[in-house]
């Protein structure tokens, strides 16, 4: 029912985002306006690297206890009047929330943005219960309307530009004046929400995640840019929350620390516009609010991630700012990933999740850049992840065997030095030789992956050893 | 002339002895990086010496094989135990040293004293004579405009930025000129660059249209793997920037022809 993932496909994805125009279009958003709004927001809070190892001490804490962590917290949302679904699969969390759908007769579900709901294949679900899913934030309305999933995690609908969204909305708003004027970010903004306005008032059940889930109050917190989360948990009767175990923190206290590096590696922003909390149902002197809440605590995997080397992937707070960093999502977005989580936080989590198997392409595209980890709010080693997930798979065998094969050489060599600089010495004369006066090769029949695109520049001849020994051979020059 | 006055720091007796970590791809493309390296390090009053090597395991590190990684690391520790300091022209194979040997023996307490204390021991070469040797400048010259690019594992790892761009700042006649993202990766990441060569080359279009953009007629950085890879672009876009490592300028010694450029007739 979840996605069936493309990671295998992941050169050829690629290469067809390569090729995307559009896609390369726009792109251009990610490569410079998210970094360049980040490095400011930073740059403005002068304790923000404090902040970050506070972030990531506050989430590690939390995952080294989480289980008392869970238990303090399904206390206070069940006195809070809140109830608390286990789901320890895609299928037992789809389960949960069509349960509920059923037993209150909804048709109308609304949705605020959440990626667990992806990973679990929700609106898919949803549709085959014969109710409809309503997206309500702006990109994953579009990407709803596309019948595509997100390719960033903040930014559902960054792989598109405004002329593809204008034809979308030409396309499906067929009820509205064929000759209206859509041309710009504002208009398309105002027909959307003049759509979804109806949608809201409409809906039976509203479904957010969770950014934070206190274990000291019982309380949901999510931030929207939009208003959407707040209209979609609001309005309607009932309020379900689908969040992943490792959302759970301490204290409110530990949420405010949190949200002061969220927004700002996220968007550059020092807090999103809206922050909302949620503990329970309403409550007899609310003046609005559902009257059920539920929470749908789903780990699909991520308990096996505990204790393990790919723990610390857990303290993820989604923000984005690994992917808005990292050149290969800068070239490929995230639809090459092949499922749910892209750029350098997925190449991580999606093998935890999925299998090394299906996606082990992920960990290995990747240059080790590192510009990921340095932005990143809680500290994640995500270069040091991946290069786990090379490990494993090296282990288990599962690298092309003209790469192991290749690498096999290599090693024998550089493990026996004096073999290593005879037949490298041999080797590099030979190879200035055949480059010749140009200085390059033009093509290489073993590294076709590098001389398809660009040259080799040549050898300069005798190897550094073998000019220094026979230096060292000779009288001393003076110093 | 390059700062005498370190000559007597960090050393017995004043002797100052290094190991140079010359790096697979100097020793097999490009030795005249590496007699730059022994310039700069003799200018600085440093004893070079250069051990029998191969390479730091990096390539095996980052293909997920340990083991052969481990079996490098221990001829790189027993082969430079006994120097003061090792110097590499390499931020990627000086931090491969530095941050990752130690990981690497993490479960093994008799080598992760070894390693650590290697650690400890081991610097980029252009760090290395600004923070420990402490020279000031370089006697070179160089015509013309110079951008210089950050190697990413220098940079994040090592924390080399200001060092390289100090010391071309007092090459005579050399303009330094800053290319936008040169933070940014060039996409080589070692076998990166081969087994997704497509995308590897979509990233290095964009670094070799940044540096072109800037205007500077020489591109110069501190890692080999780097220059190559934007070198093989820049050619093959029939783009006529010189490229070079950032230790041929310092050292004057740029004789030899820029990286992938034809080679001068014979000497």
């Amino acid at each position: 029912m979840t996605i069936h993932p493309t990671s295998p496909q992941f050169k050829d994805n690629a290469h067809r985002a390569l090729e995307d125009r559009d896609l390369q279009k726009a792109l251009g958003h990610v490569r410079q306006a998210f970094i360049a709004k980040r490095a400011a927001a930073a740059e403005a809070l002068p304790e923000f690297e404090a902040l970050r190892d506070s972030a990531r001490d506050i989430k590690q804490h939390t995952l080294e206890n989480l289980d008392l962590y869970i238990e303090a917290w399904e206390d206070k949302v069940t006195a809070a009047g809140g109830h608390v679904h286990y789901a320890r699969d895609a299928a037992e969390a789809r389960e949960a929330v069509l349960d509920i759908c059923r037993r209150v007769g909804a048709r109308t579900v609304t949705k605020g943005k959440s990626m667990i709901s992806e990973e679990i294949g929700l609106n898919q679900a949803i549709e085959a219960a014969g109710l409809v899913p309503v997206e309500t934030d702006l990109g994953e309305y579009i990407v709803q309307l596309r019948g595509e999933v997100p390719s960033h995690i903040i930014a559902p609908a960054v792989h598109l530009t405004r002329d593809q969204v204008e034809a979308d909305f030409r396309r499906h708003h067929t009820h509205l004046d064929a000759s209206r004027d859509i041309s710009s970010h504002y208009s398309l903004q105002a027909e959307a929400r003049g759509i979804l306005r109806e949608r809201f008032l409409a809906a039976d059940v509203g479904v957010t995640g969770a950014n934070f889930l206190v274990a000291e109050t019982g309380t949901s917190v999510i931030v929207t840019n939009e208003g959407n989360g707040d209209l979609t948990q609001l309005l309607p009767r009932v309020h379900v929350v689908l969040a992943s175990i490792e959302k759970l923190v301490p204290t409110l206290e530990d949420v405010g620390q949190l949200l002061r590096v969220l927004a700002r590696s996220a968007t550059g922003q020092e807090m999103s516009v809206y922050t909302t909390l949620s503990t329970g149902p309403k409550r007899p002197d609310d003046p609005d609010g559902p009257d059920e809440y539920h929470v749908v605590l789903i780990d699909n995997g991520r308990s096996s991630m505990l204790g393990t080397s790919f723990e610390e992937m857990l303290r993820c707070i989604r923000c984005g700012a690994c992917m808005n960093h990292c050149p290969v999502y800068h070239s490929v977005g995230g639809h090459a990933y092949g499922w749910i989580y892209p750029g350098p936080m997925g190449a991580v989590l999606t093998p935890a999740l999925i299998g090394v198997e299906t996606a082990g392409h992920l960990p290995n595209a990747s240059t080790f850049c590192g510009r990921c980890e340095s932005v990143c709010p809680v500290r994640i080693p995500l270069p040091k992840l991946m290069r786990h997930w090379r490990e494993r798979e090296f282990e288990r065998h599962l690298q092309p065997a003209a790469v192991r094969g290749g690498l096999g050489v290599w090693g024998w060599f550089a493990s026996r030095p004096k073999l290593y600089r005879l037949a490298t010495g041999l080797a590099m004369r030979a190879l200035s030789i055949a480059g010749g006066n140009r200085g390059r090769f033009a093509s290489l029949p073993l590294a076709k992956g590098w001389t398809d695109y660009r040259d080799m520049p040549a050898p300069q001849g005798a190897t550094f050893q073998s000019q220094w020994k026979n230096r060292r051979a000779q009288p001393k020059r003076a110093a | 002339m390059a700062s005498m006055a370190a000559a007597s720091r960090g050393g017995a007796g004043g002797e100052v002895r290094v190991g140079l970590f010359v790096t697979c791809l100097v020793d097999l493309f490009r030795p005249s990086v590496g007699f730059a390296a022994v310039k700069l390090l003799q200018d600085a009053g440093c004893i070079v010496d250069v051990p029998t090597q191969t390479c730091c395991g990096q390539p095996a590190y980052n293909s997920g094989d340990r083991a052969t990684t481990a079996t490098i690391a221990v001829q790189v520790i027993e082969a430079f135990a006994s120097y003061r300091y090792v110097v590499a022209p390499s931020g990627s194979c000086a931090g491969m040293i530095k941050r990752h040997y130690p990981e690497l023996f993490a479960d093994d307490p008799n080598m992760l004293r070894k390693a650590e204390e290697l650690a400890g021991r081991t610097h980029e070469l252009v760090s290395f004579l600004t923070d420990v040797m402490g020279v000031k400048r370089v006697d070179a010259a160089f015509d013309g405009p110079v951008t210089y690019h950050d190697g990413c594992s220098g940079l994040r790892e090592l924390g080399v930025r200001d060092q390289p761009r100090r010391l071309l700042g007092t090459v005579r006649g050399l303009d330094l000129v800053e290319s936008r993202n040169t933070d940014v990766c060039c996409g080589f990441g070692g076998t990166f660059a081969v087994k997704y060569g497509e995308l590897s080359n979509s990233i290095v279009e964009r670094k070799a249209a940044t540096v072109v953009e800037s205007g500077a007629g020489t591109l110069v950085a501190g890692d080999l793997g780097c220059l190559m890879n934007i070198a093989g672009k820049l050619s093959r876009m029939g783009s006529t920037m010189e490229v070079r490592h950032v230790a041929e300028i310092l050292a004057d010694m740029t004789e030899a022809a820029p990286i992938g450029a034809p080679h001068h007739l014979k000497d």
